[in-house]
């Protein structure tokens, strides 16, 4: 939303300085977003007259002019303005001076041989508009010293607004300017008396809509209008604002758009068949907007339609290309008419239609403006194009919109902390136009029309503490809360923060990755579902919800390996999602190694990462997880986008999966574009429970000698090593505190197809210490139940 | 006794100049072993008198113990310098490097998002969460955002199929829905700070499609606006780590809240550098307000006995603005170089042990 200082003064009689108007916009919830005052920028420019013109010898299309800027004794410039001539008025860029949209600074110079001692301006060059490479041509009466600010009518700073979208009533300067009134920056500026007050409740139009979607209806048929450009004060007040003039019945429409926040439109009479009914559309009927776009109606949409069954205007949105006014128009139908703000957004939305009605619509339209909005505009065209207006012919009725809010002073106290008396609050009110009576507890508000947002008491309360300034509110500490001692994170969030802090300490970087990925790579790890797909995805790369972190990563070190990076570790904590439902979004711990170990070095050769340093990894999520190697099994294998025999599943009895991990496929490497071998795991944290603090217990130094033996086996190949550790481990799980699986080895003396493994049996006893005789039986049954678990025999 | 004095002296000279352990250890032998020369000499003592004996084996005993003594003298040189030669053919070279380990980071938003919820769990808040696909109803329609409001468009929001009930589906635009989950399932009063992930569908300099966001909601009696300011003030002055921050409330609109403000803290753009602190500009850094009635309606809660006031504020902003962070995307491009020069060590923990304003 833009204004100009002076269009805000047309509504707003005030002393305060532009500086104070812009502070106390942003202080009460019209915050400023940008201010253009081209007072300063412009101060360095000149206004001068060239006397004489030369052709330049050298060049044909070049001039050389003398120029009188008033000193007394003209400059000469080289010139390539075609409008170039002796007698006008003229802009000229002095010796250093900076043209502020290229940032050229002016220098003494020749020009094909011929010294020029300054340059004279475009539009174009100053930012002010569209010059088509002409020189500005000033009103030849304009004097020398002027500043140029003031000649070119760009001295008002325009000030932009950001408005919120529950303030309609300011997307007009009328609105602003009764908001900074009540601000106590001056006072408001009654508006002109209307002319034209002829009302007549006869409709010129036939209201045929939904209850509601067009309640009321104001017409007014001028005849004999001559339309033409604007008069200078509109037609700079719209520029100055960056809207274009366009003929004068255009601009008066616009105008009211921008100055009262009431969007008109006008119809050429002569070109709509008969009268008009505003309804919904049907199915089929198309609409040709302003804009020269078509548009397919639907049955939800308001339009309105002449007797050829043609619609001419799409309600509160837009109007017809065919029955808009032209300079031709003579007779002229002036619309001024209230629109569901629900319909009106649904309509617009549904079209992809923005304008500055929809703007105001949707916000919510004073429901009272439409005879004082058609008064208004009817007298302006009169006033410029002449004519005879008929009657103002209304339509349906106003909304019914008369109510009363009463606001406890108590409560604006207790919801604030403010204690402001009766009056004051009394007196910010009334500023904005509501009628009040007030006692010392409570004030009844009669809510003005234009106040569409205000509603319940909480809405007064708002309205006080904005104009008081929410800038003098004292602060309160918040009051300590009983017991307060406890964490802030819950179990599961402290539990993914330790897991972060762990990895981290392991040489991993944390990394953050989209939650969505291409589908491709959703179906290349497990996902790609329907239900995951969002239907309106910003890019074909951003589309599923992710089914797991590793593609993310795994793209991630594609990317750093491009970058040269040739080894690295990334893993990122977050979500990952199997079904839409609250439960379908599981917290995931994943990560990816790729390259080697460790950078060459003079005493360690270095290696490409192995599963086991994932694994590693692996071991210690689930370690504060509270789990340790007896809590969950290692089974091989694992999803599709794994290595076959390099890869694992890590599981809690045979239907819970808490994971995998292992060597990544290189088909998807491939796939990904990513040189191998890359090594990656998932943890699906949401798959345990938080682990519970236990008491410890007390501790008891063991009183009795450990002893260990030692037991070298021999086992088919595919055994995995871990059922022998298992094994022995829960031979008596009492005794053996500790088993080492410390050796593997095959080749030379292995039978083909076997493999040799050494564990390390760790015995402590607790009651005696145990006997030769002891530790032999212990030992056979160690041996027996590792034979019977997984086939393995002793090596002789 | 000519002979024991004149066989000593030319034993100790002997120990004095021996060079090694193993020449030394001959020495004793041939001196005091059992057919050494002093022991010779002693054997001799068998046949003399016993006032002889006596005096003699005085002497004796004088010069073996001299002769004992003086071997350890020498041993213990022999052995100091032995050592001596050994720790200097054990000698390494130490400025050689260590075989080298990755340095492993914490993301600056984790950091962020723990810094933030370290100095609001000093108020007494707790962390709750929520899903990132939302029903529409926990997402604007409770939060009184009705459906063809103006600020729905405000959100760009990412659509997901409906649920079995027709219900419409969105991935979170913002932390707010946790407000309602909270409020209908915790008991008052209470104090959460919710810290998430939300989604937009807009993708340029200033915007990512994914982002993250702080909630923080307090509902209790007799809460109001000039607490939120307390508590936002203070947060700000501790997370930038600047004791004066200016800090001002200006009014604004959220549907969810009313009175609805933005905050804005002090900083200064002179000389082209930009700095967090007392300056000449302001600089937004969250929306915030008491929460309105209609929400609290919403949710099963008596307006009339509690109110509260909620604040939202986006994460990569204030980390950007504190640790100078350019580029909003560079969050979400997992480079290590970036990770690297961004990232946290792992013992970074904001705690009250080191402060919380960092």
């Amino acid at each position: 939303m833009k204004i100009t200082l002076s269009w805000l003064k047309d509504h707003l009689d005030t002393t305060a300085s532009l500086d104070t108007i812009l502070e106390t916009l942003t202080k009460i919830g019209l915050e400023v977003d940008a201010v253009k005052d081209l007072t300063q920028v412009l101060d360095p420019f000149k206004v001068a007259k060239i006397t004489a013109t030369t052709p330049h010898p050298e060049a044909d299309r070049l001039k050389i002019c003398q120029v009188d800027v008033g000193t007394g004794s003209p400059l000469q410039i080289v010139c390539g303005g075609p409008n170039a001539r002796a007698g006008i008025t003229v802009v000229l860029a002095p010796i250093g001076v900076t043209i502020p949209t290229n940032g050229l600074v002016i220098k003494e110079s020749k020009i094909r041989g011929v010294e020029s001692h300054g340059m004279l301006c475009s539009l174009d060059e100053l930012g002010l508009g569209e010059g088509g490479g002409s020189i500005i041509e000033l009103p030849e009466a304009t004097p020398l010293g002027t500043p140029v600010a003031d000649a070119l009518h760009a001295s008002d700073p325009v000030i932009e607004i950001g408005l919120t979208p529950n303030r309609g009533d300011c997307a007009g300067v009328r609105g602003i300017a009764r908001d900074l009134a009540a601000a106590g920056l001056g006072t408001l500026k009654p508006l002109k008396p209307v002319k034209h007050t002829d009302v007549v409740s006869k409709p010129l139009v036939h209201l045929d809509a939904p209850e509601g979607a067009c309640p009321q209806f104001g017409a007014c048929l001028i005849r004999g209008v001559k339309n033409g450009p604007s008069p200078e004060w509109l037609r700079r007040k719209l520029e100055s604002i960056g809207e274009k003039s366009i003929s004068a019945l255009v601009d008066v429409t616009n105008y009211f758009t921008f100055d009262q926040s009431r969007p008109l439109h006008v119809f050429d009479a002569a070109k709509l068949t008969g009268n008009l009914t505003v309804r919904l559309a049907k199915g089929g009927e198309s609409f040709l907007a302003l804009n020269k776009e078509t548009y397919e109606l639907t049955n939800q949409d308001v339009a309105i339609f002449d007797e050829s069954g043609t619609a001419v205007s799409l309600g509160g949105i837009m109007g017809g290309l065919d029955s808009g006014v032209t300079q031709d128009t003579t007779d002229v139908l002036v619309e001024c008419a209230l629109f569901d703000p629900i319909g009106v957004a649904l309509t617009g939305r549904h079209h992809g239609i923005h304008s500055d009605a929809r703007y105001r619509f949707e916000r919510g339209m004073d429901p009272a403006s439409v005879v004082p909005g058609i008064s208004q505009a009817v007298d302006l065209i009169q006033e410029l194009c002449g004519g005879t207006p008929g009657p103002i012919q209304i339509s349906g009725t106003e909304p019914q919109w008369r109510r009363s809010v009463t606001m406890r002073f108590a409560r604006l106290k207790s919801l604030t902390g403010l204690d402001l008396s009766p009056t004051e609050s009394a007196d910010y009110l009334k500023g904005l136009g509501f009628v009040l009576t007030h006692d010392d507890v409570t004030l009844t508000a009669q809510v003005p029309s234009w106040r569409v947002d205000v509603n319940r008491e909480e809405d007064l309360i708002e309205e006080v503490t904005r104009l008081y300034g929410l800038d003098r509110l004292p602060p309160v500490s918040l009051p300590r809360k009983e017991g307060g001692f406890g964490g802030a994170y819950s179990p599961f969030t402290l539990r993914s923060s330790k897991i972060r802090r762990t990895l981290a300490g392991r040489g991993m970087a944390e990394a953050i990755t989209w939650s969505f990925l291409s589908s491709t790579d959703a179906e290349r790890f497990g996902g790609g579902h329907a239900d995951l797909k969002i239907l309106n995805p910003i890019s074909q790369d951003l589309s599923d919800l992710r089914p797991s972190i590793l593609p993310n990563l795994l793209r991630a070190a594609s990317r750093n390996r491009n970058h040269g990076v040739d080894r690295g570790a990334l893993f990122e904590v977050g979500p990952i999602y199997r079904n839409l439902t609250p439960e379908g979004q599981i917290e995931c711990v994943s990560a990816v190694r790729f390259g080697t170990n460790h950078a060459d070095h003079w005493q360690k050769e270095h290696r490409n990462v192995t599963p086991y340093d994932v694994k590693a990894d692996v071991v210690a999520v689930l370690d504060l997880c509270g789990l340790d190697t007896h809590n969950f099994q290692i089974i091989p294998g694992a999803p599709a986008w794994f290595h076959p025999g390099r890869s694992a599943t890590i599981q809690q009895g045979p239907k819970t999966i808490l994971g995998y991990f292992g060597e990544l496929h290189p088909s998807i490497l491939e796939a990904l574009d990513l040189d191998g071998p890359v090594m990656g795991f998932e943890v699906f944290l949401s798959a345990m429970p938080a682990r519970k603090p236990k008491a410890k217990k007390t501790f008891i130094a063991p009183t009795f000698q450990a002893v260990e033996r030692d037991f070298a086996f021999l086992v088919a190949a595919q055994t995995p090593g871990d059922a022998l550790v298992q094994a022995a481990a829960k031979t008596d799980p009492k005794l053996i505190t500790d088993v080492t699986l410390f050796d593997v080895y095959a080749g030379k003396g292995i039978p083909e197809g076997f493999k040799s493994i050494a564990l390390r049996v760790r015995i402590q006893p607790t009651t005696a210490t145990l006997t030769d005789q002891d530790i032999n039986a212990l030992s056979e049954k160690i041996m027996t139940t590792i034979t019977q678990k997984t086939g393995a025999s002793l090596r002789a | 006794m000519h002979d024991l004095a004149h066989l000593k002296n030319q034993v100790t000279l002997e120990i004095s100049q021996a060079e090694t352990l193993e020449v030394l250890e001959e020495l004793r032998i041939n001196t005091l072993g059992k057919k050494g020369t002093i022991t010779d000499l002693m054997k001799s003592l068998g046949s003399a008198s016993p006032e002889e004996r006596k005096e003699k084996g005085q002497e004796f005993n004088r010069a073996k113990d001299e002769i004992t003594l003086a071997l350890e003298t020498r041993r213990a040189i022999l052995q100091a310098s032995a050592l001596e030669a050994r720790l200097a053919a054990e000698r390494m070279d130490l400025s050689l490097p260590i075989i080298p380990e990755a340095r492993g980071t914490i993301h600056p938003l984790t950091q962020t998002i723990e810094e933030v919820t370290s100095i609001f769990a000093q108020m007494g808040f707790v962390v709750a969460e929520g899903p990132d696909v939302e029903s529409e109803y926990h997402n604007f329609t409770a939060l009184n955002i009705p459906a063809e409001h103006p600020s729905r468009q405000m959100h760009d929001t990412f659509y997901m199929q409906p649920d079995a009930d027709g219900q419409e589906r969105v991935l979170r635009t913002h932390t707010s829905p946790v407000q309602i989950r909270a409020m209908k399932s915790m008991d008052l009063p209470l104090r959460i700070l919710v810290p998430g992930r939300a989604f937009r569908s807009d993708y340029d300099m200033t915007h990512t499609p994914m982002f993250h966001q702080f909630e923080g909601l307090v509902i209790g009696e007799g809460i109001h606006m000039g607490h939120l300011k307390g508590c936002l003030m203070e947060f700000a002055r501790a997370y930038f780590g600047v004791s004066d921050l200016p800090f001002r409330f200006r009014s604004s609109y959220f549907p969810f809240t009313e009175p609805s403000v933005e905050v804005d803290i002090g900083c200064t753009r002179q000389g082209g550098e930009f700095k967090i602190g007392a300056g000449d500009s302001w600089l937004e850094i969250l929306g915030a307000g008491m929460v309105h009635p209609v929400v609290l309606e919403n949710c099963g809660i008596d307006p009339e006995k509690y109110q509260g006031f909620a604040f939202g504020m986006g994460v990569e902003r204030i980390t950007m603005l504190k640790h100078g962070i350019g580029d909003l995307r560079s969050f979400f491009d997992a480079d290590g170089r970036w990770l690297a020069h961004y990232g946290f060590r792992p013992l970074d923990i904001p705690s009250l042990l080191e402060g919380l304003s960092a």
